[in-house]
């Protein structure tokens, strides 16, 4: 007041009534919307589940005694622990690579667009891509064509020894229990394969000719319709084509591998004396692949994740692109110019230069994560709802869900604003040092 | 996008010859591969939800979605047809854009003017009431769900569309405030001072000055409260019983997934083309916005 022109006073009422004049309507609506009502948590969360009681800490004691809440809290800590430096990652990865590449522009819209998309379509869209049928589930049929190539199906899926002669398993192949030496003959009778499972060019099976220094054999169909006697080759049975088989020592030891032939019979070349056994390889009974269960109480998680992170990916990958594009190119060519490999200018010149910008998505991801809500709601079947939980679902669950608690609700409101606090407090100083 | 992607190049190469550009475009191909494979990667997913939508519901679990590339004759269009014909559908389409519209512009305008206050006029304490604001920005809505419950309840103005958006305003305001308040900083100020010599008010400066100047910064506030109002679940699943935007709709048929989705799959893809639409028209600002929220 003191020193201050008479006229001032007046004026500056009236410039303070215009200020509030323009904050009014905020004001209000953060007071009554946001402001009041977090109080009113805080106060509920010391009260029963319809608030007419008072009851201490025993809703925050009850957080970590309830197993829904425990699992949404454990699984919370997954996502913290993988999602922001995965993103992070991922983003700085795809913004470097596209940074000198021409159609940088598609590559980034592409990866960009689902930012757009809801979260909860997101989840239905991942819904789909999840089943767990392979030839329906597209993440699955992926698997499958990969696996495939390196692990087919084998064409003996479902077979069985017909007889007492061979021991083992389909995990680990069978193995014929009598000895054969050279110039001898195995027989290997299989069960259990339907007819269609057979071949069109299997041929009635017959042993082949077997020279000095070899062992041969045979793998048919040991079943005829009618008839037949388990572990003896009848007229009428079918060989059984492209059965991998090997030769293994008394020690174990494979010693020669072969294929069998359209009727059944296969021979092991320049064998020498001694005593062996015949085995079928376990690669013939390698089961169909039968999807992997994403939505299963095992995976949920892994698969919300990675739901959620082709949602923000394209986020992270702008933001740092952004910053990329900042860095002056005089440091860049100047390092190159001094030898550095590409590697040791990414690593040592873009990436400290970019740290700022790293540590805005990693915390603007780690919000995000707190907070994940929707994306759980719509992939994670019902069934799975209690796997799948996260902090922020659990309290929507417990407040507005069958049975209604508002004083635990409440208290996990109140858990998860002190989570965030910290985030809160660094937000803060930021400002205050840039004001 | 295009201010990002169009990083200048300011190196300056000497010419290549035919031979040497050659070269380098192919030891470049591992590079060139990979992305387009990730792209791709990135697309599918869409792209598998456009097509269920369009495979008659008695196909869809017969086989995988991309089978109807080989088969396009499983394709149709009955279950738009259905969707458009479906009254709790359209309805619902109805609702949301009410909530969209309303929860973009009222943030808005509210936020114009309490920015304008925090970056151009004087009072006791602007500076603590802004950080006020910051710190309200962290704020888990989960934290006001309960109380506005029983408010709106006692209200009586639960399951309205204007309960919806008042609640978006609220929690849209902190970063709108935020994100206005940091751009209208940056105005000259002698703009300012000469329109106040020259005797304008604050509510003239405010809509003839600070409005049309800080309309980029407004655009990309638009599109983001619009996206996230638009696609919102946990709110409308709050306070909306019979007032269901779609996304809320949607939910209440995802319980029998599988049976029911001739209509998820299109009513998924339609609640999607609109922000889509949105996003690809003013990608620019999505990014400018984007880029100012986070990294000032």
């Amino acid at each position: 007041m003191k020193g201050a022109p008479p006229t001032a006073t007046p004026g500056r009422w009236s410039r303070h009534f215009v200020a509030l004049a323009f904050l009014g309507p905020a004001l209000v609506l953060l007071g009554v919307w946001i402001v009041y009502p977090a109080i009113r948590t805080a106060i509920y969360s010391f009260y029963n589940a319809d608030s007419t009681k008072f009851v201490g800490f025993d809703n925050y004691r009850a957080i970590f005694s309830t197993s829904t809440i425990t699992t949404a809290i454990k699984n919370n800590a997954i996502w913290v622990g993988v999602v922001p430096a995965l993103v992070t990652a991922i983003g700085l990865v795809f913004a470097v690579l596209t940074e000198r590449v021409p159609w940088r522009l598609a590559f980034r819209t592409a990866v960009f667009m689902p930012m757009a998309v809801s979260l909860f379509a997101a989840g239905v869209i991942w819904r789909i891509m999840d089943q767990k049928e392979p030839d329906r589930g597209t993440l699955n049929a992926s698997i499958q064509v990969v696996r495939d190539e390196f692990k087919p199906t084998g064409h003996l899926q479902d077979a069985l020894p017909s007889a007492s002669a061979l021991t083992g398993s389909p995990n680990k192949g069978y193995v014929v229990t009598k000895t054969v030496g050279p110039g001898g003959t195995a027989l290997v009778p299989l069960t259990g394969i339907l007819p269609e499972q057979v071949p069109k060019s299997a041929e009635q099976a017959a042993p082949p000719s077997v020279g000095a220094g070899q062992v041969g054999g045979v793998v048919w169909r040991d079943f005829k319709p009618g008839g037949g006697t388990p572990g003896k080759l009848d007229s009428g049975e079918l060989g059984l084509p492209n059965v991998k088989l090997s030769l293994k020592d008394s020690s174990g030891k494979s010693v020669g591998s072969a294929t069998s032939d359209d009727a059944g019979a296969f021979t092991f070349d320049d064998v020498g004396s001694g005593q062996y056994h015949v085995a079928v390889s376990a690669s013939n009974f390698t089961p169909p692949f039968g999807g992997v269960s994403w939505l299963g109480p095992k995976l949920i998680t892994p698969a919300l994740i990675l739901a959620y992170i082709w949602v923000w990916a394209g986020f992270a990958m702008v933001v740092i692109a952004a910053g990329l594009a900042a860095i002056p190119r005089d440091t860049l060519e100047a390092a190159r110019t001094d030898g550095a490999t590409e590697w040791q200018v990414f690593r040592r010149v873009t990436v400290p230069l970019l740290s700022p910008v790293l540590t805005v998505v990693f915390i603007t991801m780690l919000i995000n994560v707190l907070k994940v809500f929707d994306v759980v709601l719509a992939v994670a079947p019902q069934s799975v709802q209690d796997d799948a939980n996260v902090i922020a679902l659990a309290m929507w669950r417990t407040a507005f869900g069958a049975a209604t608690n508002y004083g635990l609700g409440s208290a996990i409101a109140v858990f998860l604003f002190l989570l965030v606090l910290p985030i809160l407090l660094l937000n803060i100083r930021r400002f205050r040092r840039e004001a | 996008m295009a201010s990002i992607a169009a990083s200048a190049e300011t190196v300056v190469r000497p010419p290549d010859t035919v031979a040497q550009r050659i070269l380098r475009i192919l030891g470049k191909a591992p590079v060139h591969i990979v992305l387009a494979l990730i792209g791709v990667m990135w697309l599918v997913p869409t792209l598998g939800l456009l097509v269920t939508s369009i495979i008659a519901p008695e196909h869809f679990t017969e086989f995988g979605w991309w089978k109807i590339f080989s088969k396009p004759s499983l394709s149709t269009l009955e279950n738009y047809r259905g969707i458009f014909h479906n009254g709790p559908i359209t309805h619902s389409l109805w609702v949301t854009a009410q909530i969209a519209i309303g929860g973009t512009f009222l943030p808005i305008i509210i936020a114009a003017l309490a920015a304008y206050a925090f970056a151009w006029l004087e009072f006791p304490g602007r500076d603590w009431l802004f950080i006020v604001v910051i710190a309200l920005l962290v704020v888990p809505l989960q934290m006001a769900l309960i109380p506005i419950f029983s408010l709106y309840n006692s209200l009586h103005i639960f399951d309205t569309v204007l309960s919806l958006v008042l609640f978006h305003t609220a929690f849209g305001l902190p970063f709108a405030i935020f994100l206005l308040r940091n751009f209208f900083v940056g105005i000259p100020k002698d703009v300012l001072e000469s329109a106040r010599i020259d005797g304008a008010s604050e509510a003239r400066i405010f809509l003839r000055l600070i409005l049309p100047l800080g309309l980029p910064a407004i655009a990309s506030l638009g599109i983001f409260q619009f996206l996230w109002t638009w696609n919102d679940l946990i709110v409308a699943l709050t306070f909306g019983r019979d007032t269901q935007p779609i996304t809320v709709a949607i939910f209440s048929q995802l319980g029998e997934f599988g049976s029911n989705i001739e209509i998820i799959a299109p009513a998924a893809f339609i609640s999607l083309v609109v922000p889509l639409a949105v996003f690809f028209a003013f990608q620019r600002y999505f990014v400018q916005g984007l880029l100012a929220g986070s990294v000032k």
